[in-house]
């Protein structure tokens, strides 16, 4: 198996006039061997931005380059698709209808002129790769879309592309198959050890299979790191409202401390990391938070609006909270209060995440 | 329930083998009225040996000419953008709004031998004769080409609409170069398009009476060789020759259905389509300019016959342009009894023509769709059928069938009376307007009906209140197309009409027989008038239902 390539991006932009949607600057590497997810909610660019880098759409600046492992670069931006040799799997997979599953698989080999009896041998070798061994004589209309999209997946991977790229694969599975789906894919193209880029708007889906995350967010590129950073220390507001749940209020860093203030009562926590400058808020994620009952002291005061059960907690969503914009949700291991009751809503001493505050959220 | 299906399919059987089934078998029978003597004749003639090889000849190269227009045409329409598309895709049909006859003649007063084109080309370059002669073979291939790639333009366009675009890019990123993208994704997804087209190109090619009637020259073919015979008395062998006409064509629709339905799948996924704006400089000025090229040349005939209707009758002997324009071309159609009268025949008829064609070709529509009365698939055959035959074919089993009064055959004398060219146009129209029914109750959920009844609703109510609701889009499209149809009829009328009862196609054929060409090209104008007031009508009323 040859060496993976990884790929650069540079300054990347491609403008639709009059939408006002597109990709701006976006400059980010792919290491190679990598699989990086890119996320964001619809029209965010992360699928202009496969697209351009799948050779589709030509950027209107910037440059797209493969890095091979030993660091040289080969400019690809103004090379067609066919000529990037990089596997593509489309959202609703783009099988050829007229055309059994093996022919699918084999098409790519058949645009590089292998011999009809070696490729299609290695088509029935990719089938075998994806658990689809068997599968070859069939009509494509014939699978379940599971299978479809592992038919999809055998015929870019079976090019030995340099890249491989996926647009929303998962997205059209239903959801214990994509549970499932998800886990084999990860531990498929690691097996394979190849470099691969993923659109995806659930961040679920991302966090799964990804080694690393990048965040688009109207054309730009607002975080790329682990998932861990990004839901631990997300860069803006925008990063830690997408990748999990949690409600924002006032704080400020004081040394490796985070203040939080909600109607003038300030209750402290470990800094765990700021972004940003000038008013910051602080990302309350229902880890972040207990409740208990009412007593004096640094706490928010609120009633339970809604208890639900959670399998190992429990999730209540409290309101009525003196100064605050909404009402908080607060993870707890017990599920002794009811809706109605007043509780006093805590910090746990867990490290805060701070980003700049956003007037418009 | 069931007993008024059944008694309602009786009837429309025997109504379609009334009209459609019994002139053929007419035919057929009349082929072998001298035993085998006038097959054997047949085939022993070299006039129509050569008239079945032309006949094949220029269907073939009709669908091949109409492919290699309409097929790239539509691919540059649907999957690029550039300056003046939307204009260019607006003019692409303009061809089928030419009734047959008035487009054969435009062609003549452009390209024929004394046509503006001939002579602009011939005073140009200051020749002795005409740079062409635009008759034989290749000069119906070409009008044909003209006329008949509108089909395979809107079938085509209409793939490629729901046409994934992502299967191209998948082929694409898969490393396959253009030319295999074509051969091996693209094309072999738009077979039904492209089979559809030739089949319509092939039959309408094959039963093509105007222009090898007008530019055939020397050259026979199968429908005009009909139409000889019959003039000769040799009613035999006109049979005969009906009978090879109509076994071409169903063998070549067997054929392309066969083909057909090797390539049956299901195209999954949404259809996506991208237009690829144009950015390489010189096609970016080139593409608006090759367009403007092709309007004019679409454009043209139009143009013509409009130019020639405004000039005085005999005055346009050898000069490029007519010399004189008058508005007495009109004024006399308006006028002059004589001339009046074709004109309220084309429209009466059409109009008994077409009430028939609803009210029949919805019943079988409904039965087809939402009854299980016995004989369905007889019923689809029958409505089919008479698209597989040609016009000369079906004119000339109305002939042999309708000439006399005898009631023990189910014959009626028609032929000689009004009567028997709406019949013809009845016939011919039951498969398109049956169709656009169809097409109208297949997309209504077919429990509507019952809950109607399950409220209590009667029969006739049901059919009132739901059904007909329904089917009305199919109902007012099939109506508009069977009338544009039997307005300009030309091909059956000039078997069965006699002169009370001639059409405006017919009154066109003598007024250019007589050098009347004004008033020829007055005629036609008025015939587009009346297709494009039916179709505005249509629209209209579509509109207001809605």
């Amino acid at each position: 198996m040859r060496e993976p390539s990884g790929l650069r991006l540079e300054g990347v932009s491609r403008r639709y006039q009059g939408s006002g949607r597109g990709v701006e600057a976006l400059s980010l590497d792919v290491r190679p061997g990598e699989l990086l997810a890119l996320i964001g909610a619809s029209g965010s660019g992360k699928t202009t931005t496969l697209r351009m880098v799948a050779g589709y759409e030509p950027p209107d600046a910037g440059r797209i380059a493969l890095v091979s492992a030993a660091g040289a670069e080969r400019d690809i931006t103004r090379e067609p698709p066919q000529r990037r040799g990089f596997g593509m799997v489309f959202q609703h997979y783009a099988l050829f209808p007229h055309m059994s599953v093996q022919e699918n698989v084999a098409f790519g080999l058949e645009a590089r002129r292998v011999p009809k009896a070696e490729r299609l041998a290695r088509a029935t070798e990719a089938l075998a790769g994806v658990g689809l061994a068997g599968y070859g004589p069939r009509a494509v209309q014939a699978l379940s879309g599971g299978e479809q999209q592992r038919v999809a997946l055998a015929r870019a991977l079976v090019i030995e592309p340099n890249v491989l790229l996926l647009d929303e694969p998962l997205s059209n599975l239903d959801p214990t198959l994509r549970q499932t789906t998800r886990d084999e894919l990860r531990e498929m193209l690691h097996r394979l050890h190849v470099t691969a880029m993923f659109v995806t708007h659930d961040q679920e889906d991302a966090f799964a299979v990804a080694d690393r995350v990048a965040m688009l967010c109207a054309g730009r590129l607002e975080q790329v790191g682990t998932p861990e950073a990004l839901y631990q220390a997300p860069a803006s507001q925008v990063v830690a409202k997408f990748v999990g749940r949690g409600t924002f209020a006032p704080a400020a860093a004081d040394g490796d401390t985070a203040i939080v203030t909600i109607g003038g009562v300030s209750q402290r926590a470990p800094l765990g990391s700021a972004h940003g400058t000038g008013d910051r808020w602080a990302v309350l994620r229902p880890e972040s938070l207990t409740a208990v009952e009412p007593a004096t002291g640094e706490a928010w005061h609120g009633t339970v609006q809604t208890r639900r059960f959670a399998g190992d907690h429990y999730v209540y969503r409290v309101g009525d909270i003196a100064g605050a914009a909404e009402p908080l949700e607060v993870m707890c291991e017990h599920g002794n209060f009811a809706e109605g009751d007043a509780v006093a809503v805590r910090l746990r001493p867990k490290p805060l995440a701070l980003v700049a505050a956003q007037r418009a959220s | 329930m069931n007993k008024r299906f059944t008694g309602l399919a009786v009837a429309v059987l025997a109504i379609l083998a009334w009209s459609v089934v019994y002139p053929n078998l007419s035919v057929v029978a009349g082929s072998f009225a001298h035993g085998g003597r006038d097959w054997l004749a047949f085939f022993q003639s070299p006039a129509d040996h050569e008239a079945l090889v032309n006949t094949l000849v220029i269907a073939v190269a009709s669908v091949a000419s109409a492919l290699a227009v309409g097929v790239p045409l539509a691919f540059l329409l649907t999957r690029f953008e550039f300056r003046g598309r939307r204009f260019m895709s607006a003019v692409a049909t303009l061809p089928a709004a030419l009734p047959p006859l008035v487009g054969v003649i435009a062609f003549m007063f452009l390209y024929g031998e004394s046509g503006v084109v001939t002579r602009g080309v011939q005073t140009l370059f200051g020749l002795a004769h005409p740079p062409w002669t635009f008759t034989g073979v290749w000069a119906i291939v070409f009008v044909h080409a003209y006329t008949m790639y509108v089909y395979v333009f809107l079938f085509v366009s209409a793939g490629l609409e729901r046409y994934d675009t992502s299967l191209d890019e998948a082929a694409e990123g898969l490393g396959a170069p253009a030319a295999l993208r074509l051969r091996r994704v693209t094309l072999p997804l738009l077979t039904p398009s492209l089979i559809g087209s030739m089949l319509l190109v092939f039959m309408s090619a094959l039963g093509s009476f105007s222009a090898p009637y007008i530019f055939g020259g020397g050259a026979r073919v199968l429908s005009t060789q009909i139409l000889v015979s019959k003039l000769n008395g040799s009613m035999g062998m006109a049979y005969v020759e009906t009978s090879m006409l109509v076994i071409t064509a169903i063998v070549a629709l067997a054929v392309l259905r066969w083909i057909e339905r090797r390539r049956e799948y299901a195209m999954s996924g949404k259809g996506r389509v991208t237009r690829t704006v144009v950015r390489s400089p010189f096609w970016r000025h080139a593409a608006p300019a090759v367009a403007a090229l092709a309007v004019v040349f679409l454009v043209l005939p139009h143009a013509m016959v409009v130019l020639v209707s405004f000039a005085r009758d005999g005055a346009w002997t050898t000069q490029v342009l007519p010399p004189q324009y008058t508005l007495d071309n009109f004024r006399r159609l308006a006028t002059d009894p004589d001339l009046i009268q074709p004109i309220t025949n084309s429209v009466s008829m059409a109009a008994i023509a077409t009430a028939a064609n609803v009210v029949v070709c919805f019943l079988a529509a409904y039965l087809l769709v939402l009854s299980r009365a016995p004989g369905k698939r007889l019923l689809g055959l029958l409505v089919a059928l008479p698209w597989a035959i040609p016009a000369t074919a079906i004119a000339l089993g109305l002939a042999a069938t309708f000439d006399r009064n005898a009631l023990a055959s189910a014959k009626l004398l028609l032929v000689g009376t009004f009567w028997i060219l709406p019949l013809a146009y009845f016939v011919r129209n039951i498969p398109v307007v049956t169709n656009a029914i169809e097409g109208s109750l297949r997309q209504m959920d077919p429990t509507i009906e019952d809950a109607a009844r399950g409220l209590g609703a009667s029969w006739m109510l049901a059919m009132r209140r739901v059904v007909l609701p329904a089917a009305r889009p199919g109902l007012v499209a099939g109506a508009m197309l069977a009338a544009v149809a039997a307005v300009g009829e030309f091909v059956a009328s000039i078997v069965l009409y006699s002169h009370s009862n001639r059409p405006i196609s017919m009154e066109i054929l003598s007024q250019l027989r007589g050098l009347s060409f004004g008033t020829a090209a007055a005629y036609s104008v008025l015939l587009i008038a009346l297709v494009l007031a039916i179709t505005t009508g249509a629209r209209w009323a579509e509109s207001r239902m809605a």
